[in-house]
């Protein structure tokens, strides 16, 4: 595959591997948390924690954006789906996660609801022409990359004059949370978690480019280095991390130069920005409330907003007790702190977020990575085996 | 009930008529659709014996079965049909065995206002791919269903063969230091079938590789008897094939993920959607575990059969009472391969 099999390459990796293990500094670790799942993924699939020192430890982030969901807002979903019989589209993620009372999109569509999974709001469109009887709803979630393609669909939407096309919108910021990781006491008084520098987003930053991480690089100074999703890319922006910190630097710097430039994509921040606005507050699992960490739609689009629509309150719900997908968001424990992770929770039977999306560092843990904390986590399934039962 | 084509009056219009509740019914229209359609197609001597059962003599020896039912959507892909399918599902299931595959049923399930021309082509290619593979249909049933009861056509084949004296082919019988064998490239069936679903049509020139593979089996055990395991690796993919195979025969395997063969336009859907090959299905392939000793010739033996150009030795059995599969990444890392936990769902962003 062009463009893809070159940030691959076994050869660079080797070269990159040794460059890390020449400069990391021995006298000190390099806690490195990745903010987006798909760099928890990339990591994980590709075995790159391998090909690290001992001393360089990723931090798995929030960047998730099935993981950060509240299990309210899917609630409100499941609400839209069985009370108001409206035609429900989502991403495929969506599906499995587990919301109150052990239900979840899946367990509702096979129980009669009309839950349809859609690759693109594009098909979420095309399904609102297709039945003009019905609501159609389209749960929209995700940071900045998704949220531009629910502008273009509410701005069709209005063209074509769909009256039946609703979104219900959950779209989050992603500096906001990084922020919000940054001021938490675990990290800033506790010194519990330790976090000494940041790859930032890649797809996200090709929206919102590079300059809204300058604010907190500088105000907590932690060194970000935007990094692309390939494993050659961490790798990359691994070294590029570490020298930072060997140079007591804390700039931002962009490793994922073929896509991200500083301003970003300005034609998409212009479309979100006549489409969106930013609420006040919003709850992210993991984080709660997060002030300005959300965006709602905007007042003159209001006849496609499900919330007003459908007069959508926020259900508040509790996560499954013992399930520690708040803290494992954060960085402050890791799926094997969890007493669920491995013997009540598994991909098949998963009671947290975490567990479910290919991107949530549970998944990861569980699906690529439990060889190498085996002995651990055996022992840590019998010790919880008997609590957990 | 042979086919003479003078039993009723009006013959059945297979261009515009479409299958109704009376195709089921047991009555002379049944008849008919059994007469005009299956047996006119699918005609050998012991489908003509026209009995609910068919009767045949069999050799001493060790026999076996295998069902699976067909429940594909879409009916028509690229490479093939639910017809061809239910052949080269049930053929394979039989022959990684070891075993000569013999004799098909075909049990139909038809939904109300299927299109009989529709119903003829997949009962045509059904024929076909039978009689390709010289395993005839020997008998059959036919079920009509309510329309919305059902999704046009439904098909499920059962299969019997004869093991050769000496054969023992099992998925318990892996043992550490064999080797782990694969027949050519994986994922092109499921992602010629995604190709084809209503919601997700992009263009692709990948062709389902469905295939009846006891031919290529026949060969390969002449030349190494004492093969330990075969097993197609269908739903599931490759990854949840070996996990199955590790559990069975409480072993671990490594594999390396440049030696198991991807076309490169399996490698670029898969990337596009979000989806890893190792677990996308297939209808044409088999993995076969042997001693180390016995690889080279069986390699050998696999490549010069048709079905089999592509053959690649992808990995080792070795001992690990955790049963996992590991893979060396192309990257230069390891991993888990773990079972498919649910459907495999495409990634959003």
């Amino acid at each position: 595959m062009k463009y893809i099999d070159e940030f691959r390459q076994q050869s660079l990796a080797k070269k990159l591997s040794a460059s890390i293990h020449k400069e990391a500094s021995a006298d000190r670790n390099y806690n490195l948390m990745e903010f987006c799942g798909g760099h928890t993924h990339a990591i994980f699939r590709y075995g790159v924690q391998d090909l690290m020192p001992d001393n360089v430890n990723f931090v798995h982030g929030p960047g998730c954006p099935v993981c950060v969901l509240p299990i309210g807002r899917i609630d409100n979903a499941i609400q839209l789906a069985e009370d108001h019989d409206v035609i429900l589209c989502t991403y495929g993620d969506m599906l499995r996660v587990p919301a109150s009372g052990r239900k979840s999109l899946l367990k509702i569509k096979a129980e009669g609801a009309d839950v349809r999974m859609v690759y693109s709001t594009q098909d979420a469109l095309k399904i609102a022409q297709d039945n003009p009887h019905r609501q159609v709803v389209f749960f929209a979630i995700g940071f900045e990359t998704t949220t531009p393609p629910t502008a273009v669909s509410i701005k069709q939407a209005q063209a074509l004059g769909l009256k039946n096309f609703k979104v219900f919108c959950n779209h989050v910021l992603t500096p906001a949370a990084i922020q919000n990781i940054l001021e938490s006491p675990e990290v800033r008084d506790i010194g519990s978690v330790s976090i000494d520098g940041f790859f930032g987003p890649s797809h996200v930053s090709s929206i919102i480019g590079s300059r809204p991480y300058e604010f907190f690089a500088e105000e907590f100074q932690r060194p970000v280095v935007i990094a692309g999703f390939e494993p050659l890319d961490v790798m990359q922006s691994t070294l590029m991390l570490i020298r930072q910190l060997n140079e007591g630097r804390h700039d931002v710097e962009n490793e994922y130069t073929r896509v991200v430039s500083r301003d970003g994509n300005l034609k998409a921040q212009q479309l979100v920005s006549e489409i969106f606005e930013l609420r006040r507050s919003f709850e992210w699992r993991g984080l709660g409330l997060v002030p300005y960490s959300a965006l709602q739609i905007k007042q003159p689009y209001a006849d496609f907003d499900a919330e007003k629509y459908f007069n959508i309150t926020t259900i508040q719900a509790s996560d499954v007790k013992g399930c520690e997908c708040p803290s494992i968001l954060r960085g402050a424990k890791t799926p094997i702190d969890c007493k669920l992770f491995g013997t009540v929770c598994t991909p098949e039977n998963p009671m947290g977020s975490c567990m479910v999306s290919s991107e949530g560092a549970c998944a990861a843990y569980w699906s690529y990575g439990r060889f190498r904390q085996d002995s651990k986590i055996t022992e840590h399934q019998r010790d919880n085996m008997e609590s957990v039962a | 009930m042979t086919h003479t084509g003078k039993r009723f009056p009006v013959r059945l219009n297979t261009r515009t008529d479409k299958v109704d509740m009376t195709h089921g019914s047991g009555g002379r229209a049944m008849a008919q659709l059994v007469d005009e359609m299956f047996v006119k197609h699918f005609d050998n001597e012991l489908l003509r014996q026209a009995n609910d059962q068919a009767s045949f003599d069999m050799t001493a020896g060790r026999m076996v079965m295998s069902v699976d039912g067909h429940v594909i959507s879409p009916i028509f892909f690229p490479g093939g049909d639910i017809g061809s399918l239910s052949v080269h599902g049930t053929v394979n299931d039989v022959a990684m065995s070891g075993a000569k595959p013999l004799y098909l049923s075909a049990g139909f399930i038809l939904e109300e206002g299927y299109p009989l021309a529709d119903l003829e082509q997949i009962v045509i290619s059904m024929a076909k791919a039978a009689s390709d593979a010289n395993v005839p249909v020997i008998t059959g049933d036919t079920k009509v269903v309510e329309k919305g009861k059902g999704d046009g056509v439904f098909i499920t084949t059962t299969g019997i063969g004869l093991v050769p004296e000496g054969i023992n082919i099992s998925g318990d019988l892996a043992q550490p230091g064999d080797v782990i064998l694969i027949n050519g490239s994986i994922g092109d069936h499921g992602i010629a079938i995604m190709s084809s679903r209503e919601n997700l049509q992009f263009e692709t020139t990948i062709e389902s590789d469905s295939a009846a593979l006891h031919t290529l089996i026949a060969d390969m055990v002449k030349a190494v008897p004492g093969i330990h395991c075969l097993r197609d690796p269908t739903r599931g993919g490759l990854a949840t094939t070996l996990n199955e195979l590790t559990q069975q025969s409480s072993v671990g395997m490594t594999i390396r993920e440049d030696d198991i063969p991807v076309k490169p336009a399996v490698s670029a859907a898969c990337e596009l959607l979000g989806l890893d090959p190792l677990y996308v299905a297939n209808e044409g392939k088999l993995v076969c575990i042997c001693k180390k000793q016995d690889a080279e010739k069986l390699l050998h033996t696999m490549r010069a059969h048709p079905l089999g150009k592509q053959s690649a030795i992808i990995g080792e059995v070795i001992e690990d009472t955790h049963g996992f599969v590991q893979m060396q990444t192309g990257f230069g890392g390891s991993r888990i391969v773990d079972w498919l936990a649910g459907e495999q769902l495409p990634r959003i962003c």
